[in-house]
Parts: C-alpha cells; structure tokens; sequence
C-alpha cells in the first residue's frame, strides 16, 4: 500500500507546531492558513487513500516501535481499511470546514490566543486521527486520551472564566473514569492474548473464553461511555459548551465523540460474540437517546440543545451497535457529523450575530436578517429529525429497522426518542428564526449575517446533510445501493457471519412503518412549530416535570451531592485526621515518647551531691551482691561473724 | 575507571568548592562539574569496554569489606539519571541569590557523589558507607538553607531515615557472617546459606529501610515536611533521586537476594503500596499547599513503583526501570515550576493564586507539560512506565490493577486542579505583579520538556538500556 | 586478738564513714568522713599485712611476704594528705565565695 498515511496526522501535527512555537510572531491571517491548510492537506491524503481503499488497497504500516520487552511489543502502525478511511474522511473534511468558520469566528481573538486555539485544533484532529488510524489498542488509546486533552484544553479555552475551567475539568476527569475501563481491557487482551494489534487479536479471539469477551467488551464499553458520553458518564458533553462554538461542533461532529462508536465498530467481531454485553450497549444506548432528548425537551441554551441532542443521537449509534447494526451506526456516525456540524456552527453563526447571547428566548425572528444561516439551519433541523429524502432519515432508519428486529420495545421507545428530537429541534428552530424578534439591537452594532468564511461551510454542510445519505439506500427502497454497506462489509464479516439471521420485514411493512413514522415526525414538527409560536416567553423557572427537565433532572447535583462531595470530605478526613493525627501524629508520638523518657531519666541527676552519693553506694552494694553470688557472700559474713 | 571517575569528579569538585567564597565561583564550578559527571554518565551508556565499568580495590580488609564498584542497566540509567539532574537543577536556580554559596554548592556536589556511589556499590558495606554520605550533606542542607520549620523537619527526617539505615546496618552484617569468607561482597551475599525463617527476618529488615527512603505507605509521613521545608533545590534531589536509591536498592539488595520472602510477602507490601497510592492521591485532591501536593503525588507516584517491583512481572520491572527515569525528570521539571512560582509569588497557598497564565504564558505552557506528564498522559515519557507497570500489576491480580487504577483517575483531578488554581481564573492580588521566568530556568525545563517528550515517543533506548538488569532480575526470580 | 575483731572494728568505722558523707551536708564533716573511711581501710590494710606476715615469718625468717599491705598505707596516707591540702583549700575557696561549706549550694553547675 501507499506510505502517504502518515502524511494524514503528520500535516495537523506540524500545524499544532508552527502555531504553537510562533504564536507571538505570526500574523492572524497566516495563522489561520497554516491551521486550515494543514487540515486540507491531510483530507487530500484521505481523499486519496480513501480511493485506494476503494481499489482494494490498504493495510497496516509499521512506523517503529513504540516499545518492545520481553513480553510485550507495541508498533507504532498505522491501519488504513474501509471504516478508517471513511472516518478520516469525516474527521479532516468537516475538520477543515470547521477550522475555515473559526478563521473568522474567532478573529476578535488577539494574535497569540488566536494561535493557541489553532494549535489545540490542529491536535486535536491530530489525536483523533491516530485514534482511528492505529492498528492496535495502545496507539488507539493515545489518540483517545489526546481527544480528552485536547477537549480539556478547548473547553477551558477562555481560561479566565473559573466556570468554564471546572467544565474543562470535569470533561477531562470524566473521560479519564472511561479511559480507565479502555486500559484495564487493554491489559486483560494483553494478558489473555499477549498483544494489542487488532488483526492479531481478532485472530486469537478464539482462544478467549465468553467470560472474558464479556468483561473485554464491557469494559471497553465503560470506556466509550466516557468518550461518547453515554448514561452514566454523559454529564461532561453539555458542560463543554464552556468552550468556543466551533469547537462543540469538532467535538460532536468530527472527533472525540464518536471515538466510542468508533472503539466498537472496530471491535464489532468481539461485541458479536458477547451478546450480554451488546444487550448492556443497546440499552445503555437507548435510555441515554430518550433521557437526554427529555432534557432538550426545556433547554433554553441555543448550544445546550444541540449538545442533548448529540448524547440523544449518540445514544441511537449505541443502540445500533447493541443490535448488531454496525454499518447503521457508522453510517448515522456519518450523517450526524454532517448535519450536527452544520447546526453547530449554524448555531456559532447566530451567536456571532447576536454578540454572543446563547438564550433562545432573548431571540426570534432572525430568519430574515441572517438568511443563509437560517436556511442551512433548516436543512439541518429537517436532517436531525429524519425528514426523507435527507440524510438523517436514512441512518436512524437503518438503526430502527435493526432495533425493530431485535425487539419491538426497543422501536417502540426508538420512535419515541426520535418524535422527541423532531420536536425539541424545532422548538429551537422556531424560538430562534420565527416569530417576533425578542432582542434590543445595539444601533452601533447592528445583527448582521456572518462573513463567507463562516456561510460556505455552512452551505457545504447543508447540501451533505441532505445528500449524505444517498449513498445507503435501504433495500426496500432501491436493491443494492447501499453502497456504505457493501464498502465495510469487509470488516464486519466476522460479526455478518456469527449474528443470527433475523426474520425480514417484507418490503411493504417497511414501507408502511416507515412511512407512519415519517408522518408522525411531520405532525409533531408542525406541533412544535406552533406551540413554540404560541408560547409567552417568560423567563421566571418552570415548576414541576418542566422544572425537573430544565434542571436536567437534576442529575450534577445528585453527583455532586453523592459522589464528589463524600469523596471530598473523606479526603479531607484522610489529610486532616488520620495523616496529621493518625499516622504522622503515631511517629511524631514515638519521638515525644523519646523526649519524655529523657526529660524523666534526666531528673536523677539532681545536681545533689548526697544523692550521687547515695546512688554510688547503693551501686556499690547492688554490684556486690552480683558480683560475689550469695553463697558466696554468705560464706564470707559467716567467716567474720 | 568509569565509576570511579563518576564518584570522584563530585566528591573533589564538592570539596574543593567549599574553598571558593565568591558566589559565582562556587556556581560555575558546581555547573562544570556537573557537566563533566553527566558526560561520564554518558560514555558509560554508550558502550564502553566492559573493564571499564567495573572497579575493584581492597578497603577494609580487616572486615572483609572491598571497595568494588560495577555498572548495569539500572547503574547506568540512575547515573544518567543523576547527571541530568544535577545540571538542570543548577541551571534553575542559577539566577538565584543564596547565602554562603560555596558551602551550599559543596554540599549539593558531595551529595551528588553519595548518591551516584549508592548506585555503583556492589559491596554492601561500602553500599551502606555510601548510603550514608548521600543523607549526611542533604541533612545540612535542609538544616542550614531550609524554611521556617527546618530544623524540626530535617530532624525527623535525619531520624526516620537513619532508623531505616540502622536496621539494613544490621541485617547487612548479620548476612556477612553468614557470606562463606565473612565478605560483603554483593556476589558472596547472593551465595550466603541462610534458612527460611533469616531469610525473612533480613528481609524485612533490608525492606524497611528502603520503605522509608522511597517511602510507601505508612512510612512516608517525614517526606511532605522535608520536600516543604528544604530549598527546592535539595527537594529535587531528594525526589528526583535520592527515592530511587529504595527503589534501585529493592532491585539490587532484596529481590535477588530474598526472592522466596518476596513472594510470600508481594500481597502485604502490594496491599501497602496500592493503599498508599490512593491514600496520597486523595490527600493531594484537598491539598492548598502547592508543593505538599507535588510531595503527595509523588508519594502516589512511588507506590504503583513499588507495587509494581514486587509483582515478579517482566513488563512490571520493565515498566519500574523506565518510570524510575522518567519519574526523575518529571517530578523536578514540577518542583522548579513550583519553585518559579513561589518566588514570583511569594505564596505557596493555592487559594492566593489565579490568573498566572496571563502574565507568565511560558510558564504556563510548561506547566501543563509538565502536569500532563505527571498524569501519565500517552505521548509523556510517564505514560510508557505506567503502562507496563499496570500491565504488570494486572497479571499478577486484576484486582489490585484496578483498584490502583482509580488513581489514574485522581491524578487528573488533583493536578487538574493545581493546574487551574495556579494559572487560570482571574487575577489574584498576589499574581499582580508576576513576570515570566527567567532564561536558565526555560531552559532547564525545555530539557525536561524534550526529555518527556522523547521519552514518551520513543522510549525503546531506556529499555534496551535496563534490559541486562530485567533479564538478570527474573533469573533470579 | 583475732583478725575477725579487726574487720569488725573497721567495717563500723567504714559504715560511720559512709553515713556521714551520705547524710551530713556540712563540707568540712564530709571531708572528715572520708578520712574515717580512708583511715578504716588503712586499719584493715595493715590488720591483714600483721597476718600475713606473722604466718610467712613463722614458715621462713627473712620472708617479707605481706609487708606490701603496709607499704600500701604509706602511698594512701601521702595521698590523702595531697587530697586533704587540695580539698581543704576548695572548701576555704568556696568559704570565701558563698561564705557557707554547705555542699547543696554546689549544685550551680547544673543548667
């Protein structure tokens, strides 16, 4: 195969270089150039591999060892196959429209911040590339850390915000509780198998027994919980709003995030053989899509909402894997990145607008001042809810059509979830472009549409939302053109071979259940539409259910009540109590003791003459009746007396 | 030749300094000296003649003891390790001003000569004459240049140590009467005829001495005092190094030596040394003290070391010989961060600081290297160690792997945290008047920033370098 | 008289010795005690030299077997007339500082 595929991180990698060390001496305008182009450069790459794959190409490439023992050897390979090559696609495309918006989106910034954020973008695409192109574990486990990193540094990216530094915190933590599950499955694989590459793996997966593929996976399965920010470890996703616009849209669209469906995707042979575990992901999966679609039901945060609904959507990728979708949840990987990204940075362009006001009720009527963001948002919107012909319709079809096989609950509360993200998409839609405007416009800085660096993206964006998913028409609808399908075949034919052929749907129930489906979404969109219309604003709490969901049903302060607190205060009990008391105060007791001891002995010592006297004597006589044992002794007084 | 010259260019150095009362003099000779030690240590890894690394000679015949110096892997390493360190350290602080220097710079040279002697010593009685004069010049040190507390902490510390260093004296000249010829020789103690029940008394004789020097759990109560009340630069001797002569003496005196009783105890001192990780990793997370937390992690740090020495794992050992090094040059590339901070600041209070990063950004930048390190985030030289170290750990119980897991965890928070307090967030009154740091002082941590780096992509030259000593290790084993 | 007689008389006279240094703070009477004890020894020195010596002579005529005893009691009478001279001049010494031979008011050194 081609030895360009370390050209892909390599371009990003020198980015972050340039644009870090040069921060103080480069000009904003080449700043941006080098951190976009570095990211084109490397989607030309892609593009270019990508073809090859097509062509039958691809395979691993060994750049030097990471470290070799004994025991154990970690190359530091590259693997260029069909599931990353389209990843490479997503994440250096859509990174590369994203860096285009930031160009101007952050031009406010001054020159050496303006780098800093560069530099951090360009590692993060940087670290997601190794994540999806490392031909094992560990060097998947770099790029997945390096995504948290790289999070951490872009959440808390306007450091001086003590806020937005605990969200950052917290992602980072967050994550790290899911890394630790992604490790000790790297360990076990390591001490069951003796290596980490995945071919070598897959291979030997023979020789695991069910129980260890049930724990591999689930603890893998923790790790991805962190990363792809399912229930319980979701919390972190919405908080990371802290950071600017366009970096959301990275993280939800492009990177970081799919990084767990990805994890799994490539670990898809194991998961297949581990049903108990598939059955933990699809529920998981399932109760975080409806959970967090509830909560965006009553956001009022124009980016809180898109972050909900990325866990509810990410919560559908999980189901489809649970169900043994795999190519349903690439392909919804695909299609979100696409539509997610366009949201995002729909949503940065009215921010942008708006002299960054995030709260939808302080807005409306903006579709005739920002036209092109408003009609992308649109496309966007109708992609999200699963409008046929566009893009998300096909994806999260495939992914209930699957559930549907697996169990009829599961599409049942599948369908719920997806009724729910229609509505809450389009209560933000229309809170923000219809209606009247609810804003005071500042006569010197009147709202404005945003400048082309920001619009083509979007538009670029728009039109992959809406053609995106041609490229997997189900079967019902046009016979082999699922395209997708039939381009990552190759790498779940181990799962395609061991799942249990599931009885299929005739072509009319599918028409008849999805066209039901569509029908409902419609009814509610408009339902939405309305009632958002209708609605006071008002900005006073909402009582009851709607209070419970505008506070997220509570969830970060039942963690922080129960879990970080309690923590805190044992650790304060630790270094308060038992070190200074217990364990330091046991040593410094013993020196005390010795101190003690000493200050009595010294007492004998009186200064008296008469009692050192006194004591030479009795000494005398002690030593005497030692000396001369007393038979002797007795013979002696006998003698004389 | 090598070890002898190794010992000798800081013993001379050091003493000869003590004449010099000009501050800059005492400076210059203790950064040329260091030099020219750090460029032995170098040779001695770039393969010499096997003859020159060994060194043999009588010394007290009477007692059977001879002055024998030889090199391995780990020698080499911790003497590499060693000479970096001492450069860099004198670097940080060049610009600063301290009170009588030549006496200072003295004893900073002759307690690099001890500790480099400890880890060529391959008699145990010379290991221990040289044990000693590590402690001997950092006892000054902390007594005469320390803060506030100095003369209680140093004390105890002196004492604590000292009390370990007793109980090894004895084991060591019990074993000697038991060596056939009554030597001290580290190859003759390898062959003393002991029975089960010695064995494990001079086992947790020799261990608890090491305990204390490393320390682990519970006997690590003297270290956040003394790394609080030293100058930073006797801190980051004491860090960096001098707890990697209990690692390096597990290595070398206990493991080979008692690998039976090693075995039989691996649970409790594991038990001790995974409690011991997260005990610290809890107290760090609560912890205002900037330079007692570095303490804390440390001692976290330290525990997954040598819970990781007693798991009889190659990858685990491995893993120890890789973060011994890395483990060095992070945690002093922390304390002269730590260091900057406090001078600019006047205040080691993490409630008083905020906002650094405004007005020092290069010190920032190194300082989120330099805590990204000392989480073990991959790419970070610490990330390598760790990694085998938990490997390790989990093949001998996946419990205890999991459990010292949680400290990964912890780690991020509590340096996290430190990271936040110290540079984000608004400007603190204290912060006000803060400028970056001085030239020498980038400099000392750009190569600790290299070094993480290089160590963190490719570590495979450290691992090469320490094989013969793993190798040798699971023989005995 | 029988030796016994001897060591009789010289243990009291040891014991009166010790009692006195132990129970008199008067510096002057201490000094007078230890006389008696050195004196008592003396006594016994020379008690146990007559015995020897009466024996020896009773085996052979010109044996001086036991007349070291005596000699002893020369070497102990010139030192403890040394020590008398130099004892005496500290008591008169601290006579003349504290204007008291009380020997509690030694205890200065101490602190």
């Amino acid at each position: 195969m081609s030895h360009l595929v370390f050209l892909v991180p390599l371009f990003p990698l020198l980015g972050f270089l340039i644009n870090g060390l040069g921060r103080n001496q480069l000009s904003k305008t080449s700043i941006g150039a080098i951190g976009t182009g570095a990211i084109l450069l490397s989607f030309l790459v892609s593009v270019r591999l990508f073809m090859q794959v097509l062509n039958g190409g691809g395979g691993v490439d060994t750049l030097f060892y990471l470290f070799k023992t004994s025991d154990i050897s970690v190359p530091f390979a590259f693997q260029v196959d069909a599931l990353s090559a389209l990843f490479l696609l997503i994440i250096t495309g859509i990174g590369t429209l994203i860096h285009l918006y930031s160009t101007a989106y952050m031009h406010e910034e001054s020159a050496p911040h303006f780098a800093r954020y560069f530099a951090y973008l360009n590692l993060f695409v940087f670290s997601m590339l190794l994540l999806v192109l490392g031909s094992g574990f560990v060097i998947m486990f770099i790029g997945w850390e390096g995504v948290g990193l790289c999070s951490y540094l872009l959440i808390g990216y306007w450091f001086k915000n003590n806020n937005y530094n605990y969200a950052a915190r917290k992602a980072f933590v967050m994550n790290r509780i899911g890394d630790l599950g992604f490790l000790l499955a790297i360990f076990w694989i390591i001490s069951k198998l003796g290596t980490t590459e995945y071919a070598q793996v897959f291979e030997g997966v023979s020789k695991l027994s069910t129980s260890d593929i049930t724990a591999i996976t689930l603890l893998l399965f923790v790790g991805a919980m962190g990363k792809s920010a399912q229930i319980p470890l979701y919390t972190w996703l919405p908080d990371a709003m802290a950071g600017p616009t366009p970096v959301s849209a990275l993280i939800h669209a492009a990177t970081m995030v799919t990084a767990g469906i990805y994890m799994i995707a490539r670990t898809n042979l194991l998961y297949t053989m581990a049903p108990f575990t598939q059955c933990v992901v699809a529920i998981t999966g399932l109760a975080t899509a409806l959970f967090a679609a509830t909560i965006a039901l009553r956001q009022n945060d124009i980016k809180k909402v898109l972050a909900y609904s990325t866990v509810s959507q990410l919560g559908y990728m999980f189901l489809g894997l649970g169900v043994g979708a795999y190519t349903g949840a690439v392909f919804h990987v695909m299609t979100h990145a696409f539509f997610k990204a366009l949201l995002f940075l729909g949503a940065g362009s009215v921010i942008h607008a708006m002299h960054h006001e995030q709260d939808i009720r302080k807005m409306g009527g903006l579709h005739k001042r920002l036209p092109h963001t408003h009609l992308t948002f649109l496309l966007g919107c109708l992609a999200i809810a699963g409008i046929p012909p566009l893009s998300g319709f096909f994806s999260k079809d495939e992914i209930l059509a699957a559930a549907l096989q697996a169990s009829p609950i599961y599409y049942v509360l599948g369908l719920a979830g997806a009724l729910m993200t229609a509505f809450y998409m389009f209560r933000l839609y229309t809170l923000t472009f219809l209606g009247e405007a609810r804003f005071q416009e500042d006569a010197h800085h009147p709202v404005h549409e945003s400048p082309w660096q920001m619009t083509v993206p979007l538009w670029i964006l728009g039109i992959l939302s809406v053609v995106g998913g041609w490229i997997g028409f189900p079967e019902w609808i046009l016979p082999d053109a699922h395209r997708l399908e039939s381009l990552l075949a190759p790498i779940f034919a181990g799962s395609t071979a061991l799942a249990t052929e599931h009885a299929h749907l005739t072509h009319a129930q599918e028409w008849m259940i999805t066209g039901g489906a569509t029908l409902a979404i419609v009814l509610v969109i408009f339902l939405a539409i309305r009632s958002s219309l209708r609605k006071q604003i008002s900005s006073t709490p909402s009582t009851g259910l709607a209070g419970i969901l505008e506070n997220k049903w509570y969830v970060d302060e039942i963690y922080d009540n129960a879990i970080v607190k309690p923590l805190q205060s044992f650790a304060d009990l630790l270094k308060n109590v038992i070190e200074k008391s217990g364990i330091d105060g046991l040593v410094n007791g013993v020196g005390k003791l010795v101190q003690y001891g000493s200050r009595q002995i010294r007492l004998v010592q009186s200064g008296q003459v008469g009692n050192y006297l006194l004591i030479m004597v009795l000494s005398m006589v002690v030593f005497f009746l030692v000396w001369f044992n007393d038979s002797t002794l007795m013979k002696l007084l006998h003698n004389i007396f | 030749m090598i070890p002898v010259l190794l010992i000798l260019i800081p013993l001379i150095t050091g003493i000869v300094s003590f004449a010099f009362s000009a501050a800059d003099m005492a400076k210059k000779i203790a950064l040329v000296s260091s030099i020219a030690t750090l460029g032995v240590a170098v040779w001695s890894v770039c393969c010499p003649p096997a003859s020159a690394l060994r060194f043999d000679e009588a010394w007290l015949p009477v007692m059977g003891a001879r002055f024998t110096l030889e090199m391995d892997g780990m020698s080499k390493m911790l003497c590499l390790l060693t000479g970096i360190s001492f450069p860099v350290i004198f670097l940080a602080i060049f610009r600063q001003e301290t009170k009588s220097p030549a006496a200072f710079y003295g004893w900073m040279l002759l307690s690099q000569a001890g500790l480099l002697g400890v880890f060529l010593a391959a008699d145990a009685l010379l290991f221990y004459f040289f044990w000693e004069l590590a402690l001997i010049p950092v006892y000054f040190l902390c007594s005469i240049w320390g803060g506030e507390r100095r003369i209680a902490v140093t004390f105890k510390f002196f004492i604590y140590t000292f009390l370990g260093s007793l109980l090894m004296l004895t084991g060591i000249i019990y074993l000697s009467y038991h060596t056939p010829g009554g030597s001290f020789a580290l190859s003759a103690i390898y062959k003393a005829a002991l029975s089960e029940s010695q064995r494990n008394g001079l086992f947790w004789l020799f261990f608890i001495a090491f305990a204390i020097k490393m320390p682990i759990f519970p006997l690590h109560t003297w270290q956040p005092d003394a790394y609080e009340e030293s100058p930073t630069a006797v801190t980051m001797v004491m860090s960096g190094i001098m707890v990697k002569m209990g690692l390096y003496a597990v290595v070398r005196w206990l493991l080979p030596l008692y690998p039976q009783s090693a075995i039989r105890f691996a649970d409790v001192i594991i038990a001790f040394s995974v409690v011991g990780m997260l005990y610290a990793s809890f107290i760090a997370m609560q912890q205002n003290n900037l330079k007692r937390l570095i303490a804390y992690s440390s001692i976290a740090h330290i525990g997954l070391m040598s819970a990781a020495l007693f798991t009889a794992q190659p990858s685990a050992y491995q893993g120890v010989m890789v973060q011994m090094f890395s483990h060095g040059i992070n945690v002093i590339g922390l304390w002269i961060i730590a260091d900057a901070i406090e001078k600019q600041l006047g205040t080691r209070l993490l409630s008083e600081m905020g906002g650094l990063a405004q007005k020092a950004p290069t010190l920032a930048i190194l300082l989120v290297i330099m805590g990204l390190a000392n989480v073990a985030l991959p790419l970070t030289n610490s990330f390598i160690g760790e990694f085998m170290m938990f490997n390790g750990l989990f093949r001998y119980n996946m419990v205890w792997a999991a459990v010292a897991g949680i400290s990964i965890i912890l780690a991020a928070v509590y340096t996290l945290r430190m990271i936040q307090k110290v540079l984000y967030g608004t400007v603190s009154p204290v912060t006000e008047t803060a400028t970056d740091i001085a030239a020498t002082t980038k400099w000392a941590l750009f190569i600790g920033v290299v070094l993480i780096i290089a160590g963190g992509i490719y570590p495979q030259p450290l691992i090469d370098l320490t094989n013969d000593t793993v190798q040798a290790l699971i023989t005995k084993h | 008289m029988p030796i016994n007689y001897y060591i009789f008389f010289c243990l009291t006279l040891f014991s009166i010795g010790i009692v006195g240094v132990l129970t008199r703070r008067n510096a002057i009477i201490i000094f007078m005690c230890i006389e008696l004890m050195l004196n008592a020894v003396n006594l016994l020195l020379v008690a146990f030299s007559k015995l020897h010596h009466g024996a020896a002579l009773a085996a052979a005529p010109e044996s001086t077997a036991g007349a070291d005893g005596q000699i002893f009691v020369f070497f102990i009478m010139v030192v403890a007339a040394a020590e008398v001279s130099v004892g005496l001049a500290i008591i008169v010494m601290m006579y003349r500082n504290i204007h008291s031979v009380d020997i509690n008011f030694l205890n200065r050194l101490k602190n």
